[in-house]
């Protein structure tokens, strides 16, 4: 058998035997929907019904009925966009680059991470969408054939890199997250006892056998997608903030955007996915699967990649002191000083000085204090986003149009809308879908569960003798 | 030569992997294992050759590259080349490194894409396909192998005996 060192923590507590991981995770499927799942719902759908409302209100007036003027053309729209964008990048992180590296640890938390994953990209897509204020006429942003002189897209724009990479993108963390997904409905087709539920999984698993072939090309597919996923990860929000970088803005147009973003949205990922995963461990039982140590581990990459972010927030500051463009320096002083100064402020305790609390080892263990850095994270993601885009656009080089920014109640409303929406999808993930890859946590019971962990290789053999001649 | 088909049902992956080995090594051929997740190091101890599914990433990435090169040369340089801000479009190898980010991406969308239809081809899975493992047990708890009498030189019954004895939970013929 595999072993794993003795100093490592078991990733699996107690000692659930195979069936026990399937009934555990599979109680939200196989049961009716609790009490606080109802509310919730009830709750989310509110909040997504507005925001649809707010959408269809905006389609039909036009996007002037957000706080947006003639010298703030990007705002809350843009912020969402990335703020979305940037949640999503948790997921493939985590099942695609923890995949590579052999972490066992994201068998727990790599389809919850990835659902979040998906359903931000989804929230994240509609904003560009809506901002077109002509939404269908979308189709434009495609390569088609046309009638106007064949007038094509430009592929020299990072607007349209943008376009196909967040497509590609959702389509390919979708199709990783379905394959992972096919063999655990294949095990609720199996154990349905209702007529209905046994033909909706029975078409979700796809007829999914389970037999030694299959399973090869699972995990050699799994590894190909993964090696695929990790670069596509990098350079979807590398392009995110090319969109910024490449224009002539003063604090847009810095070449350390690329990194700067993608440490940005993992550090944001991973807040929200212990946002998420802190209440569903709890309301859904599973703290023998998601244990401490996997939160522990979570809070170790906040604080390596919101050292980066802050990192990189310093390096801004200096080099736009250094480079000795005075439109460039302006920009970060108005940042920091100017009528924006809070958000600023707000961003930098939020990211660069809170992560750092999880240097302690007893608050890096600890739930309660963990969910509220997790919202104090998020909040600071957002701000980011906002100080990038509002800061840099409201005071621009001619002073007779400066202006100040103020969202108006579509604004909020559409932002609150995709927070509904996400939810909805969210909830409805919980409870309809195997929350955890289970099948795939049963292959790592006995080399990381607790029961099996620190076994020696003769207890092992009594357990499961081989032979019938060995039962004592 | 009967053509029965022996079921050996066990309760642990690490019992029917040790098992395996032992009827391998008796000479007996085992033509399928059901489990519930992947039981390392079983593919060489039944015979299972490496799949190609990866390669077949490959290529299809590279159609993807292909694909997304021609097009951005025709879109771009052949059909209609833009000028924009005084910076034409004259010939695809001075424009490449524009064209970089989304001929990766469209890379990566025809690998994964060609490379999941080629897995659910290959597994012959598909949307309202039937499940054909031979128990409904063997996608949650129960390991079982497949064997054919008619694979090995041995009989059915003394197959059967080398099944018995280890620690098997249950033995069906049919």
């Amino acid at each position: 058998m595999h072993k794993e060192a003795a100093i490592r923590e078991p990733l699996i507590l107690g000692s659930p035997t195979y069936s026990d991981i399937s009934n555990d995770v599979l109680f939200a499927i196989e049961n009716k929907p609790t009490k606080l799942w109802k509310v919730l719902m009830v709750i989310a759908s509110i909040a997504a019904l507005w925001g649809i409302g707010c959408i269809t209100y905006l389609l039909g007036v036009g996007i002037g009925t957000w706080g947006l003027n003639n010298t703030v053309g990007w705002a809350w729209d843009i912020t969402n966009f990335v703020w979305w964008v940037g949640i999503g990048h948790a997921g493939t992180l985590i099942s695609a680059v923890l995949l590579l590296f052999r972490q066992k640890w994201r068998m727990a938390i790599n389809r919850p991470a990835e659902a979040m994953t998906i359903f931000a990209v989804f929230m994240a897509g509609l904003f560009p969408l809506i901002h077109m204020g002509r939404i269908w006429m979308a189709y434009w942003v495609l390569p088609l054939p046309n009638q106007f002189g064949s007038l094509w897209v430009n592929f020299n724009s990072p607007l349209l890199w943008d376009v196909f990479a967040i497509s590609t993108y959702l389509s390919v963390s979708l199709v990783f997250w379905y394959i992972g997904l096919i063999p655990d409905f294949g095990t609720i087709r199996d154990r349905a006892t209702r007529p209905v539920q046994k033909l909706m999984y029975g078409l979700l698993s796809f007829g999914w056998t389970g037999n030694a072939k299959a399973w090869q090309r699972f995990e050699e597919v799994s590894l190909v997608l993964a090696g695929l996923a990790t670069p596509l990860v990098f350079s979807v929000h590398s392009i995110v903030s090319m969109d910024f970088a490449t224009s002539v803005i003063p604090g847009w147009h810095t070449t350390i955007f690329p990194p700067y973003f993608v440490a940005g949205a993992v550090f944001s990922g991973f807040a929200m996915v212990q946002t998420l995963m802190l209440i569903v461990r709890k309301a859904m039982r599973l703290e023998h699967y998601v244990t401490i140590k996997h939160i522990e581990y979570m809070n170790i990459v906040i604080i390596v990649t919101g050292s980066i972010v802050g990192v990189a927030y310093l390096t801004e500051l200096f080099i736009a002191y250094y480079s000795g463009v005075e439109y460039e320096s302006y920009a970060f002083i108005n940042r920091l000083s100017g009528p924006y100064w809070w958000s600023y402020w707000a961003m930098m305790t939020c990211n660069v000085v809170s992560p750092h609390l999880f240097w302690s080892n007893k608050l890096r263990t600890n739930l309660a204090f963990t969910f509220v850095m997790s919202i104090i994270v998020n909040i600071g993601m957002w701000f980011e986003r906002f100080v990038i885009i509002v800061t840099s656009v409201h005071r621009d080089y001619l002073p007779s149009s400066w202006s100040m920014f103020y969202p108006t109640w579509v604004d909020i409303g559409v932002f609150v809308g995709t927070i509904g929406l996400f939810s909805v999808f969210y909830l409805l993930f919980l409870k309809y879908f195997p929350v955890l890859a289970f099948n795939e946590v049963k292959s790592i019971l006995k080399s990381s569960g607790e029961q099996y962990k620190n076994m020696t290789d003769e207890e092992f053999k009594t357990l499961h003798p081989v032979f019938k001649k060995d039962i004592k | 030569m009967s053509d029965k088909t022996i079921y050996a049902i066990y309760d642990d992956d690490y019992v029917l992997l040790e098992s395996a080995k032992h009827l391998v090594g008796k000479g007996i051929h085992i033509r399928d294992v059901f489990s519930p997740f992947p039981i390392h190091g079983l593919d060489p101890v039944i015979g299972l050759a490496r799949t190609r599914i990866a390669m077949t990433a490959f290529i299809y990435g590279m159609c993807g590259v292909a694909i997304a090169l021609t097009g951005m040369w025709y879109f771009m340089i052949y059909d209609w080349p833009l000028n924009v801000g005084g910076k034409p479009n004259f010939s695809l190898i001075d424009n490449i490194p524009s064209f970089v980010p989304i001929t990766f991406e469209f890379g990566v969308l025809c690998a994964g894409h060609g490379m999941a239809l080629t897995y659910f081809l290959r597994n012959w899975t598909l949307p309202g396909f039937k499940g054909r493992n031979p128990y409904p047990r063997t996608t949650d708890d129960r390991f079982v192998m497949e064997i054919h009498a008619e694979d090995s030189k041995l009989s059915a019954e003394e197959i059967v005996a080398f099944i018995d004895e280890t620690c098997v939970l249950e033995i069906d013929e049919k």
